[in-house]
């Protein structure tokens, strides 16, 4: 694949029962002028593109665990080698879901402690942004953003061992706050383990996040906090090394 | 030859359960005092063909390892047994 377009292109992986495609494809297109390509979870190839998103939504039904079954769409194993050339690789809440299922992440997402589903604007804590550079190097550590969640399976688990690994490795990224910052137990909205609302791995190029930042990209629907996402992306295509991009 | 193996999909031990403790809260509400833990968990009953015993319970457990439990928070036990019934009273309830 060649990365020299002008224009960012996204891949947009749509499974059955996938639902935020249409938003980040009207985000990519309508509000930064990308490209985009929807890509059906049958498909085997992601076709010329800069970044891969897995939406959110409910593949294959969430049916014995979310994400569960949708790892084995076909189109994963384009996206497990587009993330291990070191494409930037984000899922948005099902797609966080898939991702650990896939092992691209560690960890699982299960049932909200509360056993509510949970749609609401959440302010969340930027923790190590360096880690991962190409989702979140225009923010800075400690930064404050609002973003909208809307899961009923977004209470993250893990391990002792691997919850200390990640924070020691600084890949806690995301945590759920109140707006004034801070990470407590009454702004965690489902129960995850130390607060956490989104990882990246260890190479730093495939972000998993249980908010949804493709709605909240435009102040009209109540925040554009989401662009700071999607503007680092922008950026980070236009500065990476020519060396880097022979690597993909 | 059929088989029929029924796999226990559990938590494991120290993941919180909040169905599980749900269904406790109701329990002793209706009067089951002595109610001290719910732990939910899935029942699959799975109908498949293999030569032997040794080939069916080696499908069992790479069934549970690729897809049926996930190791982060699961643990998968089953029981195995040949399924004797005829395609005019099948065993998996339909």
């Amino acid at each position: 694949m060649t990365l020299t377009a002008a224009r960012p292109r996204v891949a947009v992986v749509v499974f059955p029962g996938t639902w935020s495609e249409r938003d980040f494809a009207h985000v990519a297109t309508e509000v930064l002028g990308w490209e985009h390509r929807l890509v059906w979870h049958l498909d085997t190839e992601l076709g010329a593109c800069d970044a891969v998103v897995l939406p959110g939504g409910f593949a294959h039904g969430d049916h014995l665990r979310t994400g569960a079954i949708a790892r084995f769409s076909p189109i994963m194993r384009a996206v497990e080698a587009f993330a291990s050339a070191g494409g930037p690789v984000m899922g948005s809440c099902n797609g966080f879901q898939v991702l650990t299922e896939a092992g691209l992440l560690p960890g699982a997402l299960m049932r909200n402690d509360h056993l509510e589903f949970r749609c609401d604007w959440q302010w969340l804590r930027v923790e190590r942004p360096g880690s991962c550079p190409a989702w979140l190097g225009d923010l800075a550590d400690g930064d404050r953003i609002r973003l909208p969640i809307s899961h009923g399976e977004g209470r993250y688990v893990a391990d002792e061992a691997t919850l200390d690994e990640l924070e020691a490795t600084a890949r806690v990224v995301l945590r759920y706050a109140d707006p004034g910052g801070a990470v407590t137990p009454a702004a965690n909205p489902n129960g995850s383990a130390r607060g956490i609302a989104g990882i990246t791995n260890a190479a730093g190029n495939v972000l998993g996040l249980m908010p949804h930042p493709e709605r909240a990209s435009e102040a009209e629907i109540g925040g554009a906090d989401g662009l700071r996402l999607f503007g680092s992306l922008e950026r980070w295509l236009q500065q990476r090394p020519a060396a880097a991009e022979r690597r993909l | 030859m059929r088989w029929l193996a029924e796999v226990h999909v559990s938590l494991r031990s120290g993941i919180a359960d909040p169905e599980g403790q749900t269904i406790g809260s109701a329990l002793r509400s209706l009067g089951y005092a002595t109610v001290s833990e719910v732990r939910s968990g899935k029942l699959l009953r799975i109908g498949f063909e293999a030569d032997d015993h040794a080939a069916a319970e080696a499908s069992v457990t790479d069934m549970c390892r690729r897809l049926l439990a996930n190791p982060v928070m699961e643990v998968a036990t089953w029981e195995l047994r040949a399924d004797e019934q005829t395609d005019e009273s099948p065993v998996l309830p339909s």
